[in-house]
């Protein structure tokens, strides 16, 4: 019985997907006065070649920063999991 | 692993090593930079890792000097983006573009072939970025390998 | 007949597959890779999303033509990779940290945090 709902569930996911992205046209995106302002003025202000790397570090650095902030928090989560190779202490329930 | 195996891991992690610095060096002329450039040492880290036993691999590829990279990476990146307040403009202001000194040579638009002293603060960041996530990988699959080998030897023998 | 839009097909079909693998399967790692599928779903959509008929890559080293892709969703296309990564290490440290307690993965056997 529950499977049956899940593969239900599942099939109407994929009508619902499948109606939003047939009318999509790949080749030709919707607005990209954005991007082709970036792609005019990226080489003066920033100073680069790579309009990709500008585009990560100088005009969008923000999101850069909370990545980096997010891929240290992971290590250090995975090093709480695992205390006792620096000589912590390791607790136990039982 | 078998002696073949230990002496190609020898001979190829500095070639890796380099290759992985040249693509986080050139990340602002050719495709590449800090996040690509890290993930290619990773790989060399990872070869050393299997090659040797764990005992000789963390004397190698030690624990508290990857954590050295890791700190050293996001206090640079963060540091290098604060120093725009010196220059009286906003925070992550680009205070190096097209001003003439250390990477500031002014680049017209349209196709031309590349130049190492160009970029603002960007090769600064593409270098903390990589030495960030090389330290974070190395360090993630050590702690790995040590939760795994202490799960099996029975908490017995590990310090 | 739907040629023209081969991407976007991969992209819903990846969707369900990811879907169903962490629905369906009882064992924690195939829930992992579930969860690996759908993040690889979701950036390809990012890429594809961006593409401009007859271009080239944003970079103007020795570029062809000026006519380029748009490079704002390969830039976020980074970001979410990372934080995908870093999503795999720290669910592959708990599976580690369950089969240490439990002595199994199966998710029908680990019955202790129920009611």
């Amino acid at each position: 019985m529950k499977k049956e709902l899940i593969a239900v569930v599942l099939l109407a996911i994929l009508v619902a997907l499948a109606a939003v992205v047939l009318p999509l046209r790949f080749g030709s995106p919707m607005k990209s006065d954005m991007d082709d302002y970036f792609l005019r003025y990226g080489q003066e202000q920033t100073g680069t070649n790579n309009q990709c790397t500008s585009v990560t570090f100088d005009y969008r650095g923000f999101d850069t920063l909370g990545e980096s902030t997010v891929f240290f928090c992971a290590v250090i989560g995975v090093g709480l999991m695992f205390r006792r190779m620096t000589g912590g202490e390791e607790i136990e329930d039982e | 692993m078998s002696k073949l195996v230990r002496f190609a891991a020898d001979i190829l992690y500095p070639v890796v090593l380099i290759f992985g610095l040249y693509v986080v060096a050139h990340g602002h002329i050719t495709p590449g930079g800090g996040f690509q450039g890290g993930a290619v040492i990773a790989t060399g880290v990872a070869l050393v890792i299997v090659a040797y036993s764990y005992k000789e691999a963390s004397a190698w590829i030690t624990g508290s000097g990857s954590m050295a990279r890791e700190v050293i990476g996001l206090m640079g990146f963060i540091g290098t983006a604060l120093i725009a307040f010196f220059f009286g403009m906003p925070f992550f202001y680009n205070y190096l573009a097209g001003q003439g000194g250390l990477f500031g040579v002014p680049v017209a638009f349209g196709p031309n072939p590349g130049e190492l002293n160009t970029g603002g603060f960007v090769p600064l960041m593409n270098f903390s970025v990589g030495i960030e996530v090389w330290g974070g990988f190395s360090l993630v699959i050590l702690y790995l390998l040590s939760g795994l080998l202490r799960r099996r030897n029975g908490e017995e023998e590990e310090s | 007949m739907m040629l023209w839009n081969l991407p976007f097909i991969v992209v819903a079909i990846l969707t369900i597959i990811g879907l169903a693998a962490i629905l369906l399967k009882r064992n924690l790692i195939k829930v992992l890779l579930g969860i690996n599928i759908l993040e690889s779903a979701a950036n390809l959509f990012l890429i594809s999303l961006g593409y401009r008929e007859g271009g080239v890559a944003p970079i103007f080293t020795l570029a062809p033509s000026t006519t380029m892709v748009l490079p704002t969703p390969q830039a976020l296309c980074l970001t979410s990779i990372v934080i995908g990564m870093a999503t795999s290490a720290l669910l592959v440290s708990f599976a580690i940290i369950i089969h240490k307690k439990y002595g199994t993965v199966e998710l029908d056997q680990i019955r202790r945090l129920q009611g």
